[in-house]
């Protein structure tokens, strides 16, 4: 599909996962390049979600397989995702509410002293580093995240994935929750991983963004894959035709 | 990149001393209340109240509700519950009480009074209590019954194993080795309580002063010298005071008599000893402390407070939470076996009514506590306090001659109003979304 010379960063071949019956991805197969953007458009129950969550590991595919670096692996909990360095910022952002910026940045992952023992400081120094890369106005480092702005919020949940040294990130509507400003900082962020050769899956639903973020979109429909197009071949209107009538536009590859 | 400088900037207005020495607001609430309860009651029964002997009654008396408060707190932190482990206590009991009084001695043909019968018994008490609690756990992990339907059901299943394996019967128990676990008959004496006092004032002030190091090398705000110099103060003048006032409670006359005899000595005139700190109260105290520390320092703790938060999010963030379940269950059920043996040591002997409704003051303890029944939110400090403060009052009750029922009326009252009390506070500080 894509004409990178690159072996793709990931490939997911021939994915399907159904629920009761309900089949939520259906042969699905999508790929993402080393500093590649690749949006994953369609409606509400259109199986992008579902598809993602193959790749990050909370839910295991029936059939298909998943490549990355060109070699097949097996994903069956977000811990060997996290592994394969796949990092995932969940639309509900996944923080646990009870804890602070620097527990939620580091959990799963703690960083133990020599005793195997929480090293809390270590952890709020490190947090304290990134936030000032990502969110330089940040402050609330010790309070839970339940007192934090959604952008902070956000900015904590996007800190996490960076962090660990993603190769492979995965955005579900980063941008759903937050205002213009925030929305413009995301915006800077996604290009400078992706200037890194980080590979993004974007979910998106806002056509704007894709245009301006994404360089390949994947439209899915009804758990199928409409199609892939190169954003700078398709108009707003073409995309648009994808996610309603499930049309793939003739000019496009 | 390495802004650490940005830290120093971070505004830092006009704070309250409060603020200033880092005090838990929920914690000083529940510890001016205790105080209170403590005022009203020394001033009611003239001064016997605050009495060593008093003092040494109540705190061995809090020890199992507190040591089982200690493993409730995790448990609802993780937003589950444990009715049963009222009956797990007296499973435990049940357990220990027969190993050591009948089975060992007559099936395995050991000696009566022999350790080894001890050290299986206690073996077998804690393999039990672990092993319920587990089964429980995978009941509410992995097959996910509700945590609420498996230990109603294990509350009565096990009170009921129980009574089959006793009986029904009460065991007398005699072992002086087992009897040391109870309280009285289990005491540290004045100097060694004294000089246990001073070393655990020690640890407390060289952890205070390394967690101030620590914050101080990465960079951040430490609260100025003087309340560091208040907290530390204040702690080592807590754990003094306690020891010293268990120092002065002496052991009755007769009774160091008769321990003299025991051993064909004659006890010299004017001889005299006090009993100082409790074994059992020794065992909290190293329960609470390493709970706090699992709590707060380990992988395990975080776990449980993240799962707590947020289930969903601690799942996708790589933690096995059903692995999790189990194991908050199975350390629940070994801390009721642990409490079992303070608490048939304390008796000398298992009934089979022992810990009986002990799940709610369990429960009670913990709630007192300000462990949120929401999940995400509890303190191990807190769990202890909350049973403190309840054995307290039935104590104080009891002295001024409260008639049991109405005991048990104020303790439920007491429960009902600390949450409510609770929530009016965090209304008012906007802690509620």
């Amino acid at each position: 599909m894509s004409n990178t010379p690159h072996t793709p960063l990931v490939e997911m071949r021939d994915i399907s996962i159904s629920f009761g019956g309900i089949k939520a991805v259906d042969h699905v197969t999508v790929d993402l390049c080393p500093g590649e953007v690749v949006g994953l458009l369609g409606h509400n129950g259109a199986g992008k979600s579902t598809l993602i969550k193959c790749l990050s590991g909370a839910y295991k595919a029936d059939s298909g397989q998943i490549l990355i670096n060109g070699e097949k692996v097996d994903i069956n909990s977000p811990r060997d995702a996290r592994a394969l360095n796949i990092e995932t910022i969940y639309q509900t952002l996944a923080l646990a509410d009870n804890l602070d910026a620097a527990s939620n940045l580091f959990l799963g992952r703690e960083l133990v002293n020599a005793f195997g023992f929480v090293d809390e400081s270590k952890m709020e120094a490190e947090t304290r580093k990134i936030m000032a890369r990502l969110n330089p106005n940040f402050r609330k480092f010790n309070v839970p995240v339940s007192a934090l702005s959604g952008g902070q919020r956000q900015s904590v949940a996007i800190a996490r994935a960076v962090y660990f040294n993603a190769r492979i990130l995965i955005m579900d509507e980063p941008t759903a929750a937050l205002g213009p400003h925030e929305t413009q900082m995301v915006a800077e962020l996604i290009q400078e991983l992706k200037a890194q050769g980080l590979g993004i899956f974007l979910i998106e639903h806002d056509i704007h963004n894709v245009m301006k973020l994404c360089d390949r979109a994947c439209v899915m429909k009804n758990g199928q894959l409409v199609g892939t197009v190169k954003v700078d071949a398709v108009t707003d209107d073409d995309l648009l035709g994808m996610i309603i009538m499930g049309k793939k536009p003739a000019k496009a590859a | 990149m390495t802004d650490t400088g940005q830290v120093a900037t971070a505004p830092a207005p006009k704070r309250g001393i409060i603020d200033t020495l880092e005090l838990d607001v929920r914690l000083l609430g529940m510890l001016v209340a205790f105080a209170a309860i403590a005022l009203v009651f020394t001033i009611w029964t003239g001064g016997t109240f605050v009495s060593p002997r008093n003092v040494f009654n109540i705190s061995v008396q809090a020890v199992p509700v507190a040591i089982m408060a200690c493993g409730m707190v995790f448990v609802i932190v993780a937003r589950q519950i444990d009715l049963s482990v009222g009956s797990m206590l007296a499973m435990c009991s049940a357990v220990m009480a027969m190993s050591q009084a009948t089975w060992l001695p007559s099936l395995m043909g050991l000696e009566y009074g022999s350790p080894v019968i001890l050290v299986v018994t206690i073996l077998l008490g804690f393999a039990v209590g672990t092993g319920m609690g587990a089964i429980t756990g995978w009941l509410v992990g992995y097959q996910r019954i509700p945590s609420f339907i498996v230990t109603l059901g294990g509350l009565f299943v096990w009170r009921n194993i129980n009574w089959y394996t006793t009986n029904g019967q009460s065991v007398s128990l005699t072992d002086p080795h087992l009897l040391m676990f109870g309280g009285t008959e289990g005491v540290l004496g004045a100097p060694v309580s004294m000089v246990l006092g001073v070393a655990a004032s020690v640890a407390a002030v060289a952890g205070l002063l390394s967690a101030r190091r620590n914050k101080q090398s990465h960079g951040f705000i430490v609260k100025p010298a003087w309340a560091e110099g208040v907290m530390m103060a204040m702690v080592v003048g807590a754990i003094m005071l306690f020891v010293t006032w268990l120092s002065r409670y002496p052991v009755p006359e007769a009774k160091l008599k008769r321990l003299f005899e025991a051993r064909g000595e004659v006890m010299p005139e004017g001889f005299s000893a006090m009993h100082g700190l409790p074994i059992s109260v020794i065992i909290l105290i190293v329960v609470a402390v390493g709970m706090t520390i699992t709590a707060r320092k380990t992988r395990l703790g975080r776990y449980i407070f993240a799962m707590g938060g947020n289930p969903d999010a601690a799942e996708l963030s790589g933690i096995n939470t059903r692995a999790l379940t189990v194991k908050i269950f199975a350390l629940m059920g070994f801390l009721c076996g642990l409490a079992a043996l303070v608490a048939q040591a304390r008796l000398q002997s298992h009934g089979n009514d022992i810990g009986m409704l002990e799940e709610l003051r369990v429960i009670a303890a913990a709630v007192i506590g300000g462990t949120a029944l929401a999940g995400g939110v509890g303190t191990i400090y807190g769990a202890v306090l909350g049973a403190l403060i309840m054995q307290s009052l039935q104590s104080g009750m009891a002295m001024v001659g409260v008639d049991t029922p109405f005991q048990n009326v104020v303790v439920g009252l007491v429960l009902i109003i600390a949450v409510w009390v609770d929530i009016i506070y965090r209304k008012r500080m906007g802690l509620t979304k």
